[in-house]
């Protein structure tokens, strides 16, 4: 090169240049390995619905199942506990479940398709401890009413996972899809519409 | 020793600056001659990282990390490996003793100004150092796939949950599933055996790099490289071998037996160092009573537990710990050494400590109203304490003082009236008194006594 001028513009345009393709490359280069990180397509499909007998249980009872790896909950309500739950509204933060806690048909003060039968998943919307099944009145405080107890941070939520003022979940305890196949079996994981289809 | 030598190093020299690294970082390498006790726990930490390196390796020859198989083989260890138990024993007692070493580290940087210009990026890369270092506790906790294990990386990897709109999408992404599964435990493996000690192993050389070029603090706190000999070498300074590595082998050995004695008698110090609710596998439907994180991450977790709001608590957990990056712009007092500085800063780096302590013994427990009002308070006494650090930065008047208490005791005074979500206000305002007494004394004393006085700075160190 005869030539020993520096072109400084021309220099500063391609180190630029190489920088601004060299960093989408970078970029997307690292799309592959960030998204291999997500549920991988087995733990999606890992979801199938669960079929469960709820005709022996005693007024009272809890049973516990497992749906996608989650606890679900069943509580067959006797009639003094649904009818405890009208009167808690005042202590309850989200009383009327407006906050998409559960598919529609839940959307009611019992939070389930039958007053009966409460169907719920069974993780604290505060940071996913297994909250306790406590139905007995004034164990957990003098005017506790029954319901569920985190033991993990303390939040306390009704007998239909209604969660209640001044604890750290702020959310009602999730309902999952599902509906009775029959007056004795439900099947959770799925609405009655979403079989229908 | 002279600059070139012959033989083997001689040839390597030529080619390698073998010799030269030597002499930069060990032989030539002049460090303040009047270093004391609270020096020992730079070296005790690159120790333990060795001790955790050295047992890890063993471990993951022995290790499964498999939902399915990881209890097992843990037990695998402890019973039928040769001298298993003794290697896991190193390496669980290790996690312990890091954070105990790292902490009295810090805390000498805090008492000797040792963070201040221009070691302003040795304490930056000491804190990326912390935080990689609770990462990779945090990852290595959930190997053994015990139940504490298990709801324990539930409880805060569903911390991210919080986080408005993209909340769940990111714990998912943490996860790869749903629930902690397979999938999480394979990943954590793989960043606690490559990923997080590699970027360990990069921070600590920087961390030493940065502290060889400035060179090292003191417990005076003055610069020994503004007084140096005809030959250009400070004048209080010592060469680091074989002086400090001698030092340092005397305190490798203490600690070594300290260390023996927890690792051969009591390796789970009594629930402390290893949780019993973590000797039964991993269950999916069964939390255990009480959730409490290891001892060492607790002050962080009483402060997520102070606030009500979920998303507020990971948020304000998240500056307790960001807080600490900016420490060198906080405390902007010339004065580096706790020897000079005045009482009243003596009394606030003391209450800092008492706080942290407390911040930890709350996070072991169970909630009470007692104790998250307690949370709160102590909360706001370990933030407060970054306050009154910066208004210690230099002399003000009265005028200064009783507006910055006013505006801080309003302000605690609002959220007690507005957002304190406690049932019972008695205890509200009982404990309302905690940082109250704390900002009379740190706030209203400097004016009101000359306990706000500093002294004079030597020019060369005392001793």
């Amino acid at each position: 090169m005869a030539n020993d001028k520096i072109d400084h513009g021309r220099r500063k345009a391609l180190t630029g240049s190489v920088a601004i393709v060299g960093g989408v490359g970078a970029v997307i280069t690292a799309w592959p390995f960030i998204s291999s990180m997500n549920p991988s397509a087995s733990s999606l499909a890992a979801g199938a619905p669960v079929e469960v007998d709820v005709s022996k249980m005693q007024p009272g009872q809890q049973i516990q199942e497992i749906w996608r790896r989650k606890p679900v909950w069943i509580i067959r309500r006797t009639p003094e506990m649904v009818e405890s739950l009208g009167e808690l509204t005042p202590k309850l933060r989200d009383p009327e479940s407006r906050d998409g806690q559960q598919p529609a048909f839940a959307q009611n003060e019992f939070r389930s398709i039958k007053k009966e039968y409460l169907v719920l998943i069974g993780i604290c919307t505060h940071l996913g401890c297994a909250p306790e099944y406590r139905p007995e009145p004034g164990t957990i405080s003098a005017n506790w009413r029954g319901g569920f107890y985190c033991a993990c941070h303390g939040s306390r939520f009704d007998l239909a996972g209604r969660v209640y003022k001044n604890v750290p979940a702020n959310k009602n305890l999730e309902v999952p899809p599902y509906y009775f196949l029959s007056d004795g079996r439900i099947l959770i994981g799925m609405t009655k519409e979403e079989a229908a289809a | 020793m002279s600059a070139e030598a012959g033989g083997l190093l001689g040839w390597i020299d030529a080619r390698f600056p073998l010799s030269k690294m030597w002499r930069d970082h060990f032989a030539e390498y002049y460090a303040p001659k009047n270093f004391n006790f609270w020096y020992f726990f730079g070296s005790l930490a690159l120790l333990v990282l060795i001790i955790q390196i050295l047992s890890g390796i063993f471990l993951t020859m022995h290790y499964k990390p498999d939902a399915e198989l990881a209890f097992a083989s843990v037990e695998h260890i402890m019973r039928d490996v040769n001298w298993g138990w003794l290697i896991r024993y190193m390496h669980s007692t290790g996690a312990s003793f890091f954070f105990i070493v790292v902490y009295l580290h810090m805390f000498r940087g805090l008492m000797y100004g040792s963070f201040k210009s221009p070691r302003e990026l040795i304490w930056i890369f000491g804190m990326l150092i912390y935080v990689a270092l609770m990462g990779e506790a945090f990852m290595g906790y959930l190997l053994p796939w015990g139940n504490m294990s298990y709801w324990g990386a539930q409880v805060i990897i569903n911390l991210f949950n919080t986080i408005p709109y993209i909340g769940e999408a990111i714990s998912e992404w943490i996860r790869g599933d749903f629930v902690i599964s397979d999938a999480t435990l394979n990943r954590f493996f793989a960043l606690h055996v490559i990923a997080m000690p590699l970027a360990l192993l990069a921070l600590v050389v920087g961390h030493i790099l940065a502290l060889h070029e400035v060179g090292s603090n003191n417990p005076d706190g003055v610069e020994i490289k503004e007084t140096k000999n005809a030959d250009g070498i400070p004048v209080d300074s010592v060469p680091f071998h074989p002086y400090y590595t001698v030092k340092d082998i005397f305190g490798a050995i203490v600690f070594l037996a300290i260390f023996s004695v927890v690792v051969f008698f009591v390796p789970d110090m009594y629930g402390y160092f290893l949780e019993h609710a973590n000797f039964d596998p991993a269950n999916t439907l069964n939390t255990p009573d009480h959730i409490a994180p290891i001892w060492y991450f607790t002050p962080f977790y009483t402060v997520l537990r102070a606030i009500p709001n979920p998303f507020g608590g990971f948020v304000v957990m998240g500056l307790s710990i960001a807080v600490l990056f900016f420490l060198p712009w906080i405390d902007r007092n010339p004065i580096k050494s706790i020897r000079y500085r005045s009482f009243l800063f003596k009394v606030n780096l003391f209450i800092f400590a008492v706080t942290f302590i407390v911040l930890g013994y709350l996070g072991l427990n169970a909630v009470t109203p007692l104790y998250s009002q307690l949370a709160l308070r102590f909360t706001e006494l370990y933030f407060l304490f970054f306050i009154v650090l910066w208004t210690y930065s230099r002399a003000h008047g009265p005028v200064y003082w009783i507006s910055s208490f006013v505006i801080l005791l309003g302000g605690i005074t609002l959220y007690d009236i507005f957002m304190n979500t406690s049932e019972y206000p008695a205890l509200i305002w009982q404990t309302w008194s905690i940082p109250a007494v704390f900002l009379v004394i740190t706030l209203l004393l400097p004016f009101l006594t000359n306990l706000a006085q500093e002294k004079e700075v030597p020019t060369r160190v005392t001793s």
